[in-house]
């Protein structure tokens, strides 16, 4: 194996760490840098310290995307996970047990491939679907059949307080999907036996789902939570195409990455862009090591 | 309405404790059999009602795609009274959605492929040799699985300016490939590592180079873990929207399906060509549910396999 391992090894390295150093490591650091700057794209940049950081505790808009960035990680992996562990034990075990194997409900294939659909699709794609279906008048699907039995249209991306909530659904819609499939792989590993056990100690549906199913699928939805909460800090895609006005109505949608971009690709400031981008960092990394941290338990061995 | 109504039958009305689970049930318990056929029953409605939930958005959009402006205004939830294919023709040539989505077509293809070979190529690498420094560069592009794009967008912007492949399929190519490796380099080693070394040696006792070790024996033996990680990259480049938006803003000509897609929303409102973005809109969701339909099995394991290990 000796034999001209070095050039092997160097040549196969080369481009992959060329092309990434160049692309990835060194544009995040240079986005360090260039948050202690001024810099606006023409001129030189001019080192101003921590002053970017300084404005950003002063900016309205910050703060605001931050607090949908609150309200996004709370909602978006509760009811994410909530209706998905539900679907995912229906199709798993919810139906009769035969031979002592669980099986799910009628049709349990069906459904998981339907589901699972939103996924494949562009987040990009399904904004300007979303835009059809909320659309304010006769037109919109939804408000389209409410007007048809005389009801009032719901301005869903006009209304301030709805409109985070209407993007929130909209998140919910397609990412269902996928952790019913995930959380489906994690329940077909749980042992048969387990159920069984536990149903002839009298359990009911809900009691399985709480004491066995739960804990036993603990790692999978520590995992599912720490992808939702990212996909939470990342809704750029949605609000950019969705949202009124990006990130509006006044502001009620905003989210940090449509708040770098409109800095940065609208406005120049490409500092105070990257003051963001590095506030964002350390709020994704923060989130992730909490959730790790905060839902540690012993893992069950089964 | 009182309270002592709805709470399951008081203590009392059990029968005594004997501490033996599998007594006979008591009178307030009811038959686990109903039980079940009602659990079962409530949950296929649920089931069907977000089946419906899922479903309807698209087909509605299929089926706008074929109406007249006034037939989407005045009957929005029924069939159009003709198949009006001209709406295609109008998204595709005139709102240039050919043009995107054959965009799209060649930058994926190009970076996927791109992607494949260079993240196998490092993830073999770093999974079967050893060498100095393997580690530190193993934890450098796993590093990158970490960090949210938008922090390096600004400069990144520069540095694919200053390369001259601003407003090129090239830079978006490049910086596409880039940003894939992480989860391939990760995924992948992860993958080489667990294949037998036996075969490996088998080869080189044979007089087989290293590189042709590689493309002759590994790569074909990889060919499940490289799949999942194909598709796993298709459908992330296809999904983009952030990058190209920065990196191709000023050259309509090159732009991808999402951004092009996305601009003619924006514009609709505008020009009121609500069928034609419709059709545009249909033009872009079709081939994926295709595709979708006849390879999901592989598309479900592909996209959450990298979860669930």
């Amino acid at each position: 194996m000796r034999h001209g391992k070095y050039p092997f090894v160097i040549g196969f390295l080369f481009a992959p760490v060329a092309l990434y150093v160049t692309f990835v490591i060194w544009p995040y650091a240079q986005a360090f840098q260039i948050s202690m700057t001024n810099w606006r794209g023409l001129s030189a940049p001019q080192w101003v310290g921590f002053d970017n950081y300084r404005r950003l505790f002063d900016d309205g808009a910050f703060w605001k995307a931050v607090q949908h960035h609150g309200v996004l990680l709370l909602a978006l992996p509760l009811i994410t996970i909530a209706i998905a562990l539900f679907f995912a034990f229906l199709l798993n075990v919810g139906g009769k047990s035969s031979g002592g194997q669980r099986q799910g409900v009628w049709g349990a294939k069906f459904y998981r491939v339907v589901f699972f659909f939103p996924q494949v699709l562009a987040v990009a794609i399904i904004a300007v679907l979303f835009q059809m279906v909320y659309r304010p008048n006769e037109s919109g699907l939804i408000n389209g059949v409410l007007m048809k039995f005389g009801l009032e249209p719901i301005l869903f991306l006009v209304r301030p307080n709805l409109a985070l909530w209407s993007i929130l659904a909209v998140l919910v819609w397609q990412a269902v999907g996928f952790y019913v499939v995930l959380f489906s792989a994690g329940m077909a590993s749980i042992p048969g036996e387990i159920y069984e056990a536990a149903e002839m100690d009298g359990a009911t549906r809900v009691t399985l789902f709480f004491r066995v199913t739960l804990p036993l699928l603990w790692d999978t939805l520590q995992v599912a939570w720490v992808y939702l909460g990212i996909a939470a800090f990342d809704a750029f895609a949605i609000v950019a195409v969705l949202s009124v006005d990006g990130g509006g109505p006044d502001g009620a949608t905003t989210v940090l990455a449509m708040e770098i971009y409109r800095n940065a690709f609208v406005y120049s400031k490409y500092g105070y862009a990257s003051a963001m981008g590095v506030a964002l960092f350390f709020l994704t990394l923060t989130f992730a090591a909490l959730t790790l941290r905060l839902t540690k338990r012993e893992s069950v061995e089964y | 309405m009182n309270p002592q109504s709805t709470l399951p039958p008081t203590p009392a009305a059990l029968p005594p404790k004997t501490g033996d689970p599998s007594a006979p049930a008591g009178p307030g318990r009811k038959d686990p059999r109903s039980e079940v056929r009602l659990f079962a029953g409530l949950g296929h409605i649920a089931l069907a009602v977000w089946a419906v939930i899922v479903i309807v958005p698209i087909l509605w959009t299929f089926l706008a795609a074929f109406k007249n402006t006034s037939e989407i205004f005045s009957s929005p939830w029924t069939l159009p009274a003709e198949l009006r294919w001209e709406n295609f023709g109008r998204a595709w040539t005139k709102a240039h959605v050919g043009r995107y989505f054959i965009n799209s077509v060649i930058v994926v293809s190009c970076s996927t492929f791109l992607t494949m070979l260079l993240g196998s190529m490092a993830a073999y690498v770093l999974a079967r040799y050893k060498f100095w420094g393997n580690r530190a560069v193993y934890y450098l592009f796993v590093s990158g699985l970490a960090f949210p794009v938008f922090l390096a967008l600004v400069p990144l912007f520069f540095v694919v300016k200053n390369l001259g492949l601003l407003d090129t399929h090239t830079g978006v190519v490049l910086v596409y490939t880039a940003y894939s490796l992480p989860f391939t380099v990760f995924f992948l080693a992860a993958f080489f590592k667990t294949l037998p070394s036996s075969v490996a040696e088998a080869g080189m006792i044979d007089g087989c180079s290293h590189s042709r070790l590689f493309f002759q024996v590994m790569m074909p033996m990889a060919k499940p873990g490289l799949i999942s990680v194909a598709i796993f990259n298709i459908i992330g480049q296809w999904a983009q929207y952030q990058l190209p938006l920065v990196l191709l803003s000023n050259a309509k000509d090159k732009w991808v399906l999402t951004q092009g897609i996305a601009d003619i929303s924006v514009n609709a409102g505008y020009e009121a060509d609500w069928s034609g973005l419709f059709a545009a809109l249909t033009i872009a969701i079709l081939p994926m549910i295709i595709v979708y339909a006849v390879f999901q099995r592989q598309i479900q394991a592909g996209l959450t396999s990298g979860a669930v290990k």
